[in-house]
């Protein structure tokens, strides 16, 4: 795993393409990643609040959580060594800023504040952002999320800080077991994909790799190794930039506008010309 | 002094775990455990899987706009479409009375809505960070530059308009003419916007409609126009005539997403967004559509008066419930992580799941 610890030798020269690669087969939960992510960048608590429900009591990435691992509680698989028969079995999954090629934030922004980096990884300039809070809705996976009492949008950096002097993001640096791996992103699609090779060759057949290409989204610089269903993980099998939809939009909102137009101009031919629509009253106006 | 044995850790029992695993199972799939006089609240639990998610926490944040918003879309809607009602009024109606409220409407109107977007803003002092990019793929950009332009030159009309009533000079007539030129043109694309806008996004309720959002905000916005400018006086043709066609669309609009049975819309129909969503369709479209032919019938100015009261509380509604059914659209989980659209997904997926143990 070492050769895929990047090396950037000198600080800022890298410019190189950059991805997350979560593997949720290696991750063990210990949530060293959303600590070192909060302790990085100052992101304030969310709260000591229970589930309820599951083992997971953060349930989600927002404006106050910038990495979140997933907690996905299985049935017993026998056949996996120790108790695994017995036991539930777990599957824990670093979730993230998917950093969209075709980011639905980075379109929706009306500001600019919302760029991409020279490293490919999607980032809100935090002095820019005025909280309109339309990338909120524009994100096709939940992540961006306005801070009410800041009033501006936040989400994960990708550690840009970091990556421009050559470090690697703060929980990549943190993560024990190599979970989440950060290289260069056509390196990592490699490996991702020879991963799964390994997992399947070991007898986990539904390990698969979750980076949605084929769709509107066009890939991700942060892509997931997960074990069956992606919707088990809160990963949307059909992610879509909602900037998808604007020609449609616009071509409603023109024949809409042509509507008002060719209507109101009936709507005044067709009516007595010349006549005052209004009684005058006795304070009357001047014409 | 005998010693006490040091307390044993309780080491977990096989048989209890798997009693324990049989509770859960229990109450996951009946919702109470039988023989234990346990009644858990909350059962079936939330579990992660592909049929329910991730615990069945929503993958989408819901709109974090507040009543600003919605608010904002109403008088916006109003104000562009009584800017084009004034100049045609001018232009095609001859009809100074009309033109000169149809001006102020729109004027007052857009400055409304102006206070009305800052106020919503995280940061309202940065407002004007919105006009330092111009982006023609965000509808928020488009959308603000439109309402800066818009807002301007409605208020050059409205100035020219007052300022001609005190002095009769002909180069403020001309330029008011020419600024309202402008304004009606940039009210076209403001007074529906709006729909492109909340359609455009990752919410499913909002963009299952894109293609009919935009032209019920605007028939929306021109009904509540018209029956503003009626309000104040105005009881000639033209304006009923627009008052019959906006509250027509927009009973055509109701029963047509009345009719389609899509999940998606659900928020449209059910719970607080869809009584919301409801009230104001009845109230846009067959309420002021029936007053105004009654109306037109039997000549009372009473009924087409309460038309314009339905019209615009109608039009005020429909843009909060559509708001709410954002809201709740993004609250359900099942929404997006659907897949129904995409068979050749749902089989890869499947493939690729292995089968599932049988026994505890």
């Amino acid at each position: 795993m070492s050769a895929n610890i990047p090396d950037f030798s000198l600080p800022g020269s890298g410019a190189r393409t950059t991805a997350f690669l979560t593997d949720s087969t290696l991750c063990i939960g210990c949530k060293a990643c959303e600590v070192a992510c909060k302790e990085w960048n100052g992101v304030a608590e969310d709260g000591l609040n229970w589930s309820g429900f599951s083992y997971d009591n953060t349930g989600a990435v927002g404006a106050s959580t910038w990495r979140h691992v997933k907690f996905v509680e299985g049935e017993p698989q026998p056949g996996f060594g120790g108790a695994a028969g017995e036991v539930s079995s777990w599957n824990f999954s670093s979730d993230v800023c998917k950093h969209c090629e075709q980011a639905g934030c980075l379109e929706a922004c009306p500001t600019g504040s919302i760029v991409r980096t020279e490293f490919g990884g999607v980032y809100v300039q935090p002095d820019v952002c005025n909280g309109c809070s339309y990338c909120v809705v524009s994100c096709p996976f939940g992540v961006i999320q306005k801070n009410d009492s800041d009033g501006r949008a936040f989400k994960c950096t990708f550690c840009y800080d970091r990556q421009k002097v050559g470090l690697q993001p703060a929980c990549a640096k943190a993560c024990p077991t190599e979970s989440i791996k950060f290289g260069e992103i056509s390196e990592l699609r490699l490996a991702a994909q020879e991963r799964v090779k390994e997992l399947h060759s070991r007898g986990v057949h539904d390990a698969q790799v979750y980076d949605p290409v084929d769709t509107s989204v066009e890939g991700t610089h942060a892509f997931f190794l997960i074990r069956g269903d992606p919707r088990t993980y809160n990963l949307p099998p059909q992610p879509e930039v909602p900037t998808i939809y604007l020609k449609a939009g616009w071509r409603a909102a023109a024949l809409g506008s042509a509507a008002l137009l060719a209507g109101s101009l009936v709507a005044f031919l067709a009516s007595p010309k010349g006549a005052r629509s209004r009684q005058f009253r006795s304070r009357g106006h001047r014409q | 002094m005998s010693t006490e044995p040091l307390r044993q850790e309780p080491v977990p029992q096989r048989v209890s775990e798997a009693r324990l695993l049989e509770l859960r199972r229990q109450a996951e799939t009946r919702g109470r455990v039988e023989g234990a006089g346990v009644h858990p609240p909350g059962a079936p639990f939330p579990k992660a899987s592909p049929d329910s998610g991730y615990y069945g926490i929503p993958l989408l944040k819901q709109p974090q706009w507040k009543w600003e918003v919605p608010l904002y879309f109403f008088v916006g809607g109003a104000a562009g479409s009584a800017a084009v009602i004034g100049a045609m009024a001018n232009w095609v109606g001859r009809d100074p009375e009309l033109r000169r409220n149809a001006r102020l409407v729109a004027a007052a109107g857009g400055m409304i809505s102006t206070g009305l977007l800052v106020a919503d803003l995280g940061r309202p002092s940065r407002f004007l960070n919105m006009l330092r990019v111009f982006k023609k793929r965000s509808a928020m950009s488009v959308g603000a530059w439109t309402l800066a332009a818009f807002s301007s030159f409605s208020g050059a009309t409205a100035f020219a308009e007052l300022l001609n009533e005190h002095f009769d000079f002909s180069p403020v007539r001309v330029l008011g003419h020419i600024s309202e030129a402008f304004s009606a043109g940039l009210g076209l694309p403001f007074h529906n916007y709006t729909g492109v806008l909340i359609g455009a996004t990752a919410i499913p309720v909002w963009n299952r409609n894109i293609a009919t959002l935009p032209i019920h905000f605007g028939m929306s916005g021109l009904n509540s126009a018209v029956a503003i400018l009626e309000l104040m006086g105005h009881n000639n043709t033209a304006l009923n005539l627009l008052g019959i066609g906006a509250s027509t669309f927009e009973a055509y609009e109701g029963l047509h997403l009345e009719q389609r049975g899509e999940a998606a819309l659900e928020p449209l129909k059910h719970g607080v967004s869809g009584w919301i969503t409801r009230l104001g369709g009845v109230l846009s479209g067959p309420a002021p559509l029936s007053l105004r032919l009654a109306a037109q019938v039997i000549g009372s100015r009473n009924l087409r008066r309460a038309a314009c009261w339905a019209a615009i509380a109608g039009s005020l509604l429909t843009r909060y419930g559509w708001m709410q059914a954002g809201k709740a659209s993004a609250r359900d989980w099942r929404l997006p992580l659907e897949t129904a659209d995409a068979p050749e997904l749902q089989a890869e997926s499947e493939r690729l799941q292995t089968p599932e143990p049988k026994t505890v």
